[in-house]
């Protein structure tokens, strides 16, 4: 039987520990983005728009994140489109993130009392320069505390793309824990990482949210 | 007055839902007229007031200000009327998140594109102009109800707009601060400026309109000089309004 180190395990984790944080950074970006611009089209009160953004984000938030990327893997290569783990993945977490995200944020941006609208309109600003300058910074405040909220826990969803066979921290674990026979060791390990992903966000989001307070 | 009126509404009908809260308003303000609305709450006195800046929208009739028509579906015209139409509100509404100064400056630097310093001048101005020179790099929740009106005042003034509407501006006041808006309210009248306000304070709208109108159920019910409205009630309605106040 061959003998694996510590080291071994910690360093084989660490490699596909960055995958975590890629597959993260893209969900966080990709998310971000598309979820700003639903954000947009929702407040804009397009009609027709409405609708379908409502039915998006109640299709993402009312079916499994595991179920999402199963069809995100499977379900696109029944349409003869060849996926690779990571595309289908990442597509899958980041269609997810910006059904959740376009939702906190325009609790967020309703928060914002109606008398600022109202103000910003009777200054003839245009709804780019309202959203921008006064109700976007507003909202950004109170909005600081449910999105990292929402970040964290994108990184722990991470996990779930282990079972269409990507390899990331998660996956890693299982495959090393099987060749070691030490799964308590690895899967500790696995938590330390994940956990030193996660809290430098949750402790940035504390300075950030004492920043924004003391700048307005 | 004719080709002098500076705002002119025609047949203007709003309703919300089944109840119709504007029935046919007729009203031509002339440039430079101190216009005071009075009348019941629910009596749809703000309603007329936030119609004539597009922040209501109106079901039927025509209104023009300076000439333009307002036309809801219209963005690119609703902002050009609205630089003409400055409006401050009964609960401030100041940008919490900006400094006094960047309160002011806001509009005329993205609407009107002034550049920083040319618009910070002009803000520190106006400021003066309300008694708050002081107060450029305070923020909104340092001043009082009266000082962040004053602020409001400021920052619509800063569009440079040709009429402004007051809608209940002392409402939310302490009695001690409401001297102070109404004194800078009064100096805006006496430079010329057309003011319509929607106001409970009677002894003000006396000593300042040149025209009141009293709205009654959604209609304009009687409008005269303010000597006549208070001194000589026609309408029943008036008279009790006018003594339900004493």
């Amino acid at each position: 039987m061959i003998e694996f180190s510590l080291w071994d395990i910690v360093r084989n984790l660490l490699l596909a520990a960055r995958w975590t944080v890629a597959l993260a950074l893209m969900a966080f970006v990709g998310g971000g983005v598309l979820g700003l611009l639903l954000l947009m089209a929702r407040v804009a009160g397009l009609r027709g728009v409405q609708t379908i953004l409502k039915g998006y984000v109640q299709l993402f938030q009312g079916t499994p994140l595991l179920v999402q990327l199963f069809l995100a893997f499977f379900g696109l290569g029944l349409l003869g489109v060849d996926v690779s783990q990571w595309l289908a993945a990442g597509v899958a977490l980041t269609l997810y993130a910006s059904a959740f995200l376009s939702e906190i944020w325009r609790g967020c941006v309703e928060a914002i009392p109606k008398g600022q609208w109202e103000a910003a309109d009777s200054l003839a600003l245009s709804f780019m320069q309202k959203l921008r300058h006064v109700v976007g910074p507003q909202a950004l405040r109170i909005a600081v505390p449910s999105t990292v909220g929402f970040l964290v826990q994108m990184i722990k969803a991470t996990a779930l793309a282990s079972v269409i066979g990507f390899i990331e921290l998660t996956k890693a674990g299982t495959m090393i824990a099987n060749a070691t026979f030490q799964p308590f060791v690895v899967y500790g390990w696995v938590a330390l990482m994940y956990f030193a992903l996660c809290w430098p966000v949750t402790a940035w989001s504390r300075k950030l949210e004492k920043d924004l307070r003391r700048g307005r | 007055m004719g080709a002098d009126n500076i705002i002119t509404i025609g047949q203007l009908r709003k309703r919300f839902g089944a109840t119709e809260v504007l029935k046919g308003i007729d009203l031509d303000v002339a440039r430079g007229e101190v216009i005071a609305i009075i009348g019941k709450s629910g009596s749809g006195k703000s309603t007329l007031l936030r119609c004539i800046n597009g922040l209501e929208r109106f079901d039927e009739g025509a209104l023009q200000v300076g000439g333009q028509a307002l036309r809801h579906g219209d963005q690119r015209a609703l902002r050009a009327l609205r630089q003409h139409v400055g409006m401050i509100f009964q609960s401030f509404n100041l940008f919490p998140h900006l400094s006094v100064g960047a309160n002011v400056m806001l509009a005329p630097r993205l609407v009107k594109q002034r550049g920083k310093d040319d618009a910070q001048a002009h803000a520190r101005r106006l400021l003066e102009r309300v008694g708050l020179a002081d107060k450029f790099d305070a923020w909104p929740d340092q001043l009082s109800g009266g000082q962040q009106q004053r602020v409001a005042i400021a920052r619509a003034l800063a569009m440079e707009p040709s009429v402004m509407l007051c809608d209940e501006i002392t409402s939310a006041l302490d009695p001690e601060l409401v001297g102070e808006v109404l004194r800078v309210v009064e100096s805006l009248a006496q430079d010329g400026m057309t003011l319509l306000m929607v106001t409970h304070e009677m002894s003000f709208a006396r000593k300042v309109s040149d025209r009141v109108v009293f709205m009654h159920a959604g209609c304009i019910h009687e409008m005269g000089p303010p000597e006549q409205i208070f001194g000589d009630p026609r309408t029943p309605e008036l008279r009790q309004f006018l003594s339900a106040l004493h």
